[in-house]
C-alpha cells in the first residue's frame, strides 16, 4: 500500500507548484510510471482519488503514462525490452541485465486553471 | 493586461461603464453597440454565438473568445523527490560523521531482530553502534536491542508499511549518533514497500530465511534489486527442510546480478564472521570518507 504515500507525494508536488505557478484548480494530472517501478496503476488511481479529496486537485483526472521496461544486456551489449525485473534477455537468455529505463515514477505535467 | 492582444482589463467598457473582467457562468450579458466616444475601439472577429462572452478568470485576464482558461504546467518531478531530499540530508549527515548505516529489509519473521541481537553481542563493543527499529506497533524490538546495552529507538509507523527518510532523520537526531559509528535500521517487515524509500543508508541488506520459499526474490524482485547484500538466514535449519539454497541465490542473482550473498545462522553462528567482516569493512570506509572530507 505504499501507493498511498506516493499519492500523497503527488499531491504535495501539485500543491507546491500551485504556489509557484499560481493556479487554484487542477483539471488533469499526468503521471509517468515505468513498468518496472513497482507501482500498480489501479492502486495509484484508488489512492489518488482518496488523497485529493478537498484539495485543489479534487475531481482532477488522472492520466497514467506507462513507460516500457528497458535493460542493458551485458552479453548482447545492447538495450533490450523487459517486462519484469526478473526477466531474462529476450535475445540470449542471460540474466546479466542492468535496468536502464522503465523504473521512473514522476509527475510529468498538469492541466490547471 | 490581456496576453492575447495586449489590452488592459480595466479598459473594457460597455456603454461607458467599466465591466468586471470576469462573469459568472450562465449570466447573460446585455449587449449594446459601441458608441463613437467609446474608450475601447478594439474589435474581434466573433465566430462564437453572442449568448455569452467569456472574459476569463486567470491572472493574465486573457479574453480570447472560446479559449479555455486551462493551461499546462510542466512539472517533471519524481514522486519520491520529497523523500529523496530528506534521504540526501540524512546521507550528508552520516557521511560528515563517518557513520556507516544499513537498512535491513525482509518479510516479517525472517529473524532480523535475533540476527541484530547476535550481531551486537558478537561485535562486543568493538564498534560504537545504535539501532533504529521500525514496526507498525509495539516497542518490543527496541526493548530486545536495549537489553544488549546498545541504544535503540523504536519508530511505530502506525498505519504505515515502511520507514521513510523523514522518520529516520528525526530518529537520528533523537538518538544522538556518535561519530565513526554503525547505524542499523531495521525496517518494517515487508518485502514490497520499503524497496522504494531511500533512507540515506549506505546499503540495503535483504534477509531471506530458509523457511521461506526459494522463489521469494522472483516474487518480490524490487526488494532484492534494491539490496546490495542478501543474508540467507536460519541456515542451521537446512538439513530439516527441502529448501534449495543454491536456487534461492540463483534467483536473487537473476533479479540483481551484483547482489552479494552471505549464508548466516544466528543460532549456530554460521556466516557471522563473514557478516561482521563485511560490516567492519563498511565502517572503515565510512571513517576514511569522513577524514577525506
Amino acid at each position: 500500500m505504499h501507493e498511498m504515500s506516493l499519492a500523497e507525494g503527488v499531491l504535495q508536488i501539485i500543491e507546491d507548484s500551485a504556489q509557484t505557478q499560481n493556479f487554484s484548480r487542477v483539471k488533469t494530472v499526468w503521471l509517468e510510471i515505468g513498468q518496472l517501478a513497482g507501482v500498480e496503476a489501479e492502486a495509484m488511481r484508488f489512492c489518488f482519488e482518496a488523497v485529493v479529496r478537498d484539495s485543489i486537485a479534487q475531481d482532477a483526472k488522472l492520466e497514467i503514462i506507462e513507460t516500457p521496461g528497458q535493460a542493458w544486456c551485458m552479453q548482447c551489449s545492447d538495450t533490450v525490452q523487459v517486462q519484469a525485473l526478473y526477466d531474462l534477455c529476450p535475445r540470449c537468455g542471460s540474466h546479466q541485465l542492468q535496468v536502464t529505463g522503465g523504473n521512473e515514477m514522476r509527475v510529468k505535467e498538469l492541466e490547471v486553471e | 493586461m490581456c496576453t492575447t492582444c495586449g489590452c488592459g482589463s480595466g479598459q473594457t467598457r460597455i456603454g461607458g461603464r467599466a465591466i468586471k473582467p470576469s462573469r459568472k457562468s450562465g449570466e447573460q450579458m446585455q449587449y449594446r453597440v459601441h458608441e463613437n466616444n467609446s474608450a475601447h475601439t478594439h474589435e474581434h472577429e466573433h465566430a462564437h454565438s453572442h449568448d455569452s462572452i467569456d472574459f476569463g478568470t486567470d491572472p493574465a485576464g486573457s479574453h480570447a473568445p472560446g479559449m479555455s482558461q486551462a493551461r499546462m504546467v510542466k512539472i517533471e518531478r519524481d514522486i519520491l523527490s520529497k523523500n529523496d531530499s530528506y534521504a540526501n540530508d540524512n546521507r550528508g549527515y552520516l557521511a560528515a560523521h563517518g557513520i556507516f548505516a544499513l537498512n535491513l529489509v525482509s518479510s516479517p519473521g525472517s529473524g532480523k531482530t535475533t540476527l541484530l541481537v547476535k550481531t551486537i553481542e558478537a561485535l562486543d563493543n568493538e564498534l560504537k553502534l545504535a539501532v533504529i527499529e521500525g514496526d507498525q506497533q509495539t516497542d518490543n524490538d527496541a526493548a530486545r536491542i536495549r537489553a544488549t546495552g546498545a541504544p535503540a529507538l523504536q519508530i511505530n509507523t502506525g498505519k504505515g508499511c515502511h520507514l521513510d527518510a523523514f522518520m529516520v532523520g528525526k530518529a537520528m537526531q533523537q538518538l544522538g549518533l556518535q561519530d565513526d559509528s554503525l547505524l542499523l535500521i531495521e525496517n518494517v517487515g515487508n518485502l514490497v514497500c520499503p524497496a522504494s524509500f531511500d533512507l540515506g543508508e549506505a546499503h540495503k541488506v535483504a534477509i531471506l530465511s530458509v523457511t521461506e520459499g526459494e522463489d521469494k526474490p522472483l516474487k518480490y524482485p524490487d526488494m532484492f534489486r534494491a539490496s546490495d547484500l542478501m543474508l540467507l538466514n536460519k541456515c542451521d535449519l537446512l538439513p530439516y527442510l527441502t529448501f534449495d539454497a543454491d536456487l534461492a541465490v540463483a534467483n536473487a542473482r537473476r533479479v540483481n546480478p551484483n547482489i552479494q550473498v552471505i549464508r548466516t545462522s544466528a543460532t549456530s553462528g554460521e556466516g557471522m564472521d563473514e557478516w561482521l567482516a563485511w560490516i567492519k569493512a563498511g565502517c572503515q570506509k565510512a571513517v576514511a570518507g569522513r577524514n577525506s572530507l
